[in-house]
């Protein structure tokens, strides 16, 4: 891979050495990834491998025990987690969904008017991202009365608003119908290509995660088994053993 | 035409309870506090008026939003905001804490006695027209509450804090990740309750033309059933519930057997108990399981 010789450090979402212990129970065990401006970076793994842990750590959720998370060469450790948000690392929920009693517009607002925008100005962007998301003709619409898929594209247009220099994404598939998973694969191809904005994936799904993905890192138990490109992954016999099995990829 | 008269009465006392729950819906919806102290809030702006007696109108009305609002501030930046993490049950004491303070803070200023004031008494006057008879001050009522709920649903559509209060009201900790000041935020929930409450106090003292240090303490009961009927967390739902605590009060003292109705209250909350059997969520909040 590119910018192994530490040259990503000057402008990169870096994480080294975390652990996380629960209750004695080792729940991270010395990970270390690096996530580039413009890169997709998958993070797979079976149920309980630490994925969402990891991303609690990365969003202040979640102290670690050991290690270090800098974005940009800044420690973010000391920081509380809309601090972190402020410096352009922004996360979606596998849960939360957006707000329902805002409309759709409203919502997209709520994340513009995080990066200090006014009023006017915040809407006219929330506009475009909802357009970019296709999202336009719905910005009236109260959220609650949305499908579940476009619900969700809204809480991702909501992230968008907010100019991420680092979107974490945690399982924004999950809950879709083929339809609705593909519409989002072309959204968050479109928000890399548009914000130079770097992308950390969870997803159980393959097929998307093969398909968008620069690169994959695979965890299992806490640590990571495996990292490279999606062609790596897929001749990777660990990862086949662990998690991949059978399931077409 | 008895009852179009008495659909006026209930759509006064409605919009008054209206107010007092909007006041009590605002602080929950945003922080999942039951602000049981509001009702103090509404006695301290009946006292204010008291004190201020002789003063033209204008000036004791005025001071009394004044002094209110800024006393729902301090509250908050006394009592609750270091109680901020706090769950639900403790704000809920902590509120009774607050409310007991301030009630026994006037109490040794002023006394246990009703005090008599002269306050827009000439409202009690009634409009007549086509048979119908029509005090003054429930017009006034209807008209300023609804002017109030006008400027409330334009604050929250059109103004930034607005819209960030009700990301706020849906979901507090993700609105703070998005970068929504809580303190803000919920200084001006405080502000905001503080102003209603005292509109409350307006009317209160103008229609009994008495204070005392527990005149709030009915009206935040009522105005927490009123906003538990509409469904905690909903403000439509709190005004809503108001409006209908109202219009079942005057039916209650309108139809009831006359050797019943000096136990109306009894009656409203007989009502509400098996309104809470049938339908606990309130009726404008959707039960959370339905939503997964």
């Amino acid at each position: 891979m590119t910018g192994e010789a530490g040259v990503a450090t000057a402008s990169a979402l870096e994480v080294a050495g975390v652990v996380v212990n629960f209750q004695g129970l080792r729940a991270i065990d010395d990970i270390h990834l690096t996530l580039r401006p413009g890169e997709i970076l998958g993070l797979i793994g079976p149920n309980g491998a630490g994925k969402t842990t990891l991303i609690n750590v990365l969003t202040g959720f979640q102290v670690p025990d050991h290690g270090s998370v800098a974005l940009n060469g800044v420690d973010l450790l000391p920081l509380k987690p809309h601090q972190r948000s402020r410096l352009g690392l922004v996360r979606t929920f596998q849960n939360v969904l957006p707000f329902a009693g805002l409309t759709a517009l409203e919502n997209v607002e709520a994340g513009a008017m995080a990066t200090g925008m006014a009023r006017g100005a915040g809407r006219a962007w929330a506009m475009e991202v909802l357009g970019r998301l296709g999202l336009a003709d719905k910005a009236a619409r109260r959220v609650d009365t949305l499908p579940f898929g476009e619900e969700r594209r809204v809480g991702i247009a909501r992230a968008v608003a907010m100019k991420p220099k680092f979107l974490l994404m945690d399982e924004p598939a999950a809950g879709l119908n083929d339809a609705e998973a593909e519409e989002l694969q072309r959204v968050v191809a479109g928000i890399v290509a548009e914000g130079e904005c770097g992308v950390l994936l969870i997803e159980h799904r393959m097929p998307l995660v093969f398909r968008l993905c620069h690169r994959i890192q695979v965890l299992q138990h806490g640590a990571t088994i495996a990292l490279g490109t999606p062609e790596e992954i897929r001749a990777h016999n660990a990862v086949r053993a662990a998690y991949l099995g059978d399931e077409a990829v | 035409m008895i009852v179009v008269q008495n659909l006026i009465d209930a759509i006064s006392l409605g919009s008054v309870y209206a107010l007092a729950a909007l006041g009590i819906g605002l602080i929950f919806s945003i922080m999942r506090l039951i602000n049981f102290a509001h009702g103090e809030l509404i006695m301290v702006g009946g006292f204010v008026i008291y004190a201020l007696a002789g003063n033209p109108m204008l000036v004791m009305a005025l001071s009394a939003i004044i002094v209110v609002t800024i006393l729902a501030l301090g509250m908050e930046r006394l009592a609750f905001r270091p109680l901020r993490k706090a769950s639900p049950p403790t704000l809920l004491i902590a509120s009774f804490a607050v409310s007991y303070f301030v009630q026994h803070v006037i109490l040794m200023i002023f006394g246990s006695r009703p005090m008599g004031v002269d306050f827009l008494s000439v409202l009690g006057e009634s409009f007549e027209f086509a048979g119908l008879r029509v005090p003054r001050l429930q017009c006034i009522a209807i008209v300023v509450t609804l002017a109030l709920m006008v400027g409330l649903v334009v604050f929250f559509r059109a103004s930034r804090i607005g819209v960030q209060m009700r990301a706020a009201a849906e979901d507090f900790t993700m609105a703070r990740l998005l970068g929504v000041k809580a303190d803000r935020v919920i200084a001006v929930a405080f502000a905001l309750s503080g102003i209603l409450a005292s509109f409350v106090s307006l009317y209160l003292v103008a229609q009994t033309g008495t204070v005392s240090y527990k005149m709030g303490v009915n009206m935040v009961l009522i105005a927490f059933v009123a906003s538990v009927i509409g469904g905690m967390g909903s403000l439509t739902g709190a005004a809503l519930g108001g409006f209908i605590v109202g219009i079942v009060s005057v039916s209650l003292q309108a139809y009831l057997p006359e050797e019943l109705r000096p136990y109306r209250d009894a009656f409203v909350f007989l009502l509400f108990i098996a309104f809470l059997l049938w339908r606990p969520q309130g009726l404008l909040v959707r039960r959370a399981s339905e939503r997964v």
